[in-house]
């Protein structure tokens, strides 16, 4: 290789390695806010903002969902298995809103620490099967493996 | 061996001709996958447990945006080949990439959000993973525009290469996104260090569609770099004789 195409060699490496780390460091600075939603953790330890509107995220714990009989109002606790939080909606629940789900839901905190929601948007898993299969492994009393709470343990 | 064989392809003449020859292979292969993966992902495959059938749409959506990253992977090498080794051949390969990947990366996000407003409620959301695969498709139309605004070619090349090796930090980003943070988007299924999380009967036909997908591209890569390649040696005294001859060879 000529010294000229090598030079040429090393200035591309050297974009690329310089965007690279470049972008790493910014995004490194900006984790917090690049953090889509909270966990109930988080919240409780205070790291979510108390004055503006922010998301969280988790499981609808099984049983905990309250629907009032003569408006949309609903209530449920979610989860991140460590802590639970109960939040308030009033409006439409998307199809895929149960108890077990991950569901991501936008609003604040009052001072009660009940999460008022504005808006609530289902989370579904990475995992594609047949019904049949889900059904099997539920009877088999397994649980079917999701990351969906990752990365929220500390 | 390898080193006049390479050499001889590059020829643009030779490449002309070679691209002309496997078109149609690619060609007939990707429709013959491409019916394949659709009688499986709408027939053969069983409904997903928790989404029914609106899960269908991954056999769309999910190559769709591997190849949008794929494909950008292939531009930025290529253009670094360009830039190192001044191959004509490769700048026009790069060139050639790019709308193929634009429109590759407009179908993940179209196609993103016709699943996400029935699963998630809402159309679009600005987590990391919607964000980052935004930001490739300005990246694709940035390329474009950037060729299209400079008449030389060889600067217009060497400034898309670099355009696209800056880029090129974008697709770890939008790779590792669902697992670096929160975010709406869920998890890998298929590219991950772990057995896929998807029945066998639905991962086969996605697999079939990616191949699919993967030889289209090639087929319309061929298609275009020939055109490109027509217009960068339109002074040559082959492609006058193609031209004015007549024939395809």
């Amino acid at each position: 290789m000529n010294p000229k195409r090598r030079k040429i060699l090393f200035t591309a490496l050297f974009i690329v390695l310089g965007t690279g780390t470049a972008v790493g460091l910014v995004l490194m600075a900006f984790q917090q806010n690049l953090l889509y939603f909270y966990s109930p953790m988080q919240v409780k330890n205070g790291e979510a903002p108390t004055s503006r509107n922010f998301r969280i995220g988790g499981l609808v714990i099984n049983g905990s969902v309250k629907r009032d009989q003569q408006s949309l109002a609903v209530e449920f606790d979610l989860t991140d298995t460590v802590e639970n939080i109960t939040v308030t909606y009033a409006g439409i629940l998307p199809d895929l809103f149960r108890e077990g789900q991950g569901i991501i839901a936008n609003g604040r905190l009052n001072q009660n620490g009940i999460f008022e929601a504005d808006e609530v948007l289902a989370k579904h898993d990475e995992n594609y099967m047949p019904p049949e299969v889900a059904d099997a492994i539920k009877k088999a009393g397994g649980t079917i493996p999701s990351n969906h709470l990752k990365e929220q343990q500390p | 061996m390898l080193g006049p064989t390479i050499d001889k392809y590059a020829a643009p003449k030779n490449a002309y001709s070679l691209a002309f020859t496997l078109t149609p292979w690619f060609a007939w292969i990707s429709i013959l996958l491409f019916i394949g993966g659709i009688y499986g992902g709408l027939v053969y495959a069983p409904p997903d447990y928790d989404q029914g059938e609106s899960f269908r749409i991954i056999y769309v959506h999910v190559p769709a945006a591997w190849m949008s990253m794929f494909v950008y992977v292939v531009m930025a090498i290529a253009g670094a080949c360009g830039l190192i080794w001044k191959v004509k051949l490769m700048d026009a390969v790069a060139r050639s990439c790019a709308p193929l990947g634009a429109s590759f990366t407009l179908l993940a996000l179209v196609t993103g959000s016709i699943w996400g407003k029935p699963m998630w409620g809402t159309w679009w959301v600005w987590d990391a993973r919607l964000t980052s695969e935004l930001i490739l498709l300005f990246l694709y139309l940035g390329y474009m525009a950037l060729q299209s605004s400079i008449d030389d070619r060889r600067t217009a090349a060497r400034a898309g290469a670099i355009l696209a090796l800056v880029g090129v930090v974008n697709i770890p980003i939008i790779h590792f996104s669902v697992e670096w943070w929160n975010t709406l988007h869920q998890g890998p299924t298929v590219t991950k260090l772990d057995t896929p999380s998807i029945h066998v009967t639905m991962l086969i036909p996605l697999l079939i569609m990616s191949i699919a997908y993967t030889t289209f591209f090639i087929t319309m890569l061929m298609v275009r770099l020939r055109a490109e390649i027509l217009d960068q040696e339109r002074n040559t005294t082959w492609v006058r004789d193609l031209v004015l001859g007549g024939t395809d060879k």
